[in-house]
């Protein structure tokens, strides 16, 4: 970005200088005005995690507490919303994004008959509004009953199910730019098949193995309405809300997005400021 | 390169083989018994039962319309407002970015990391009638006295948009992103102005984003029934909000199906015309 210096000899003129740098620079001001708006429910949420609110809902100021942080678990059943989500959404990424990855690399390595018919039965839950995912599966599980019980375990199928197509698509994406020209060096020296999957292969692609296990984890632990219609009687976090939202809503909903916010964004931080350092001593 | 197996053709069916089995079974599967249901008649008290009814369709449509009508409206609009809305700042930070582009990108994705629901509901807070934003446009007249943005169609707008932005941006970015500048800088060499270098190089070289953004936008933006049913009223229900309710509440099953299955298919054909329009690699990657 280049700044343009400001001639500081009176007001009226900080004011002409301010202008004049908002014409030249349009797009930078209104990018700027543009994360303003996108932050602005964040920002409510986290204020409104502080808020002391006299009636069942977390709707108006009323007044600055510490009390809904320091007693985050006082609403029942929400400690053990949270603990189901954080299971399913961990299970599901690793079984999704290995079942992707390997999917991944057969479509980026290998030509065989059946491809598009692949490429398009990864593409297709992709296309599919969420209702209909979940709908569907409630059909079929409520056929299984008998051997199936609906709660943990359909939840954590429907999760993986929608994970898969996004890991797929993620490491996909890594493999397409790789170099093959190193396993084969590999393999010229002498490793066999699997010491260059482990050793050439596997940690060029750990990145983007990495980086679908992150986003299958968002997506799980965020999924409202496929959840929702294959829970059963099984309570996640969102679905906490959703109830929460119609009935009252404690502040210590705020609290615990605002805990999820902060430990993602930290973590994505992180990353970005490791590779910046990675980029410049490279 | 030596050759290791002698199957060696059997290996991408064996990666191939868990993954989409499992796509297979609680995908494909799942849709045909939904197309199953959708042809059954009968109620919740006596059991539903397979009759080929294909009555379903028709009431279906007959019956909802306006909310079939309504959501592709509310869809539509949505990713337009989306599109023009972020390409500007997909725009700088591919063209402007420079080393801060990872840490813009993060200010883009942040958002997602709050919950959907209680995204929503935060919106819910700042449109409400006593919020800024209903009190900064009565003051500058905007709204009428006693106007108000909750529960009506601009907002159930305005939180689609918001909560599929980064569906939209993103791909755009990408695009953008990927551009060879010395394109552009032909272009303006062979004396085309800033503006005319944007609409005849910039812009159609980022098209596979425009795509990709729109239908990452429009197909979950068409179902949605969360944003109708907390920033908006019974009038601005959409087609997800009547299979939700068919579904969870009134346990009309066969209605839900035929519904989620006409709903899908006006997806899919959109997408197939769009396919038609623009190739179908860029569609699958």
């Amino acid at each position: 970005m280049t700044s343009v210096a400001v001639p500081l000899r009176s007001r009226r003129g900080t004011l002409a200088a301010a202008v004049a740098f908002a014409r030249r620079h349009v797009l930078t001001v209104y990018s700027l005005l543009f994360f303003a708006y996108l932050m602005l429910p964040i920002g409510v949420v986290i204020a409104f995690s502080f808020n002391d609110p006299k009636g069942r809902f977390n709707y108006t100021w009323q007044g600055f507490t510490w009390k809904n942080w320091e007693q985050w678990n006082a609403i029942p059943d929400l400690q053990s919303a949270i603990q189901l989500s954080l299971l399913i959404a961990l299970i599901a990424s690793i079984v999704a994004t290995l079942l992707g990855t390997l999917v991944a690399l057969a479509l980026v390595r290998y030509g065989f008959r059946g491809r598009a018919a692949t490429n398009l039965l990864v593409f297709l839950p992709l296309s599919t509004p969420e209702i209909v995912l979940g709908a569907s599966l409630l059909t079929l599980f409520l056929n299984l009953t008998s051997v199936l019980p609906i709660g943990f375990w359909t939840i954590l199928i429907a999760h993986i199910m929608f994970c898969i197509s996004f890991a797929v698509v993620t490491v996909k994406a890594r493999l397409i730019g790789f170099d093959r020209h190193l396993e084969e060096a590999a393999m010229d020296l002498g490793a066999n098949e699997l010491t260059t999957f482990t050793k050439v292969t596997l940690p060029l692609i750990a990145p983007a193995i990495l980086a679908a296990l992150l986003l299958c984890f968002a997506i799980s632990i965020d999924d409202f309405v496929v959840t929702y219609f294959n829970a059963g009687n099984r309570v996640t976090f969102p679905i906490f809300v959703w109830g929460a939202a119609r009935v009252a809503t404690p502040p210590q909903i705020n609290v615990i997005g605002t805990a999820i916010f902060v430990v993602a964004v930290t973590l994505m931080l992180a990353n970005v400021v490791f590779q910046n350092r990675r980029a410049k001593h490279a | 390169m030596r050759v290791f197996h002698r199957k060696r053709w059997l290996t991408p069916y064996l990666l191939l083989a868990p993954g989409m089995l499992w796509l297979a079974l609680f995908f494909l599967v799942p849709l045909g018994f939904l197309f199953y249901q959708s042809l059954e008649s009968g109620n919740i008290d006596f059991g539903y039962a397979f009759t080929w009814a294909w009555g379903n369709y028709s009431s279906a449509i007959r019956s909802y319309r306006g909310q079939f009508e309504r959501s592709f409206e509310y869809a539509g609009i949505a990713t337009v407002v989306a599109f023009l809305v972020s390409y500007p700042v997909a725009y700088w930070i591919a063209f402007r970015g420079g080393r801060w582009k990872n840490l813009l990108l993060l200010f883009i994705v942040a958002p997602f990391f709050v919950t959907y629901l209680i995204r929503t509901l935060a919106w819910e807070t700042i449109l409400s009638d006593n919020g800024f934003v209903v009190r900064i446009l009565h003051d500058i007249g905007v709204l009428s006295p006693g106007g108000r943005l909750l529960a009506t169609g601009t907002a159930v707008v305005a939180g689609i948009t918001y909560n599929f932005l980064p569906f939209m941006a993103l791909p755009l970015y990408v695009s953008l992103e990927q551009i060879d500048q010395r394109l552009i800088e032909a272009a303006e060499d062979l004396y085309a102005s800033r503006w005319a270098a944007f609409i005849r190089v910039t812009f159609p070289l980022s098209l596979p984003g425009v795509v990709a953004g729109t239908l990452l936008t429009f197909i979950p933006a068409a179902g949605d029934f969360i944003n109708a049913e907390l920033l908006g009223s019974p009038t601005n229900h959409m087609i997800g909000n009547v299979i939700e309710s068919k579904y969870k509440e009134l346990l009309d099953y066969p209605a839900a199906a035929s519904m989620s299955f006409i709903l899908m298919a006006i997806i899919l054909a959109m997408i197939l015309l769009y396919a038609r329009a623009v190739g179908t690699e860029q569609l699958t990657g």
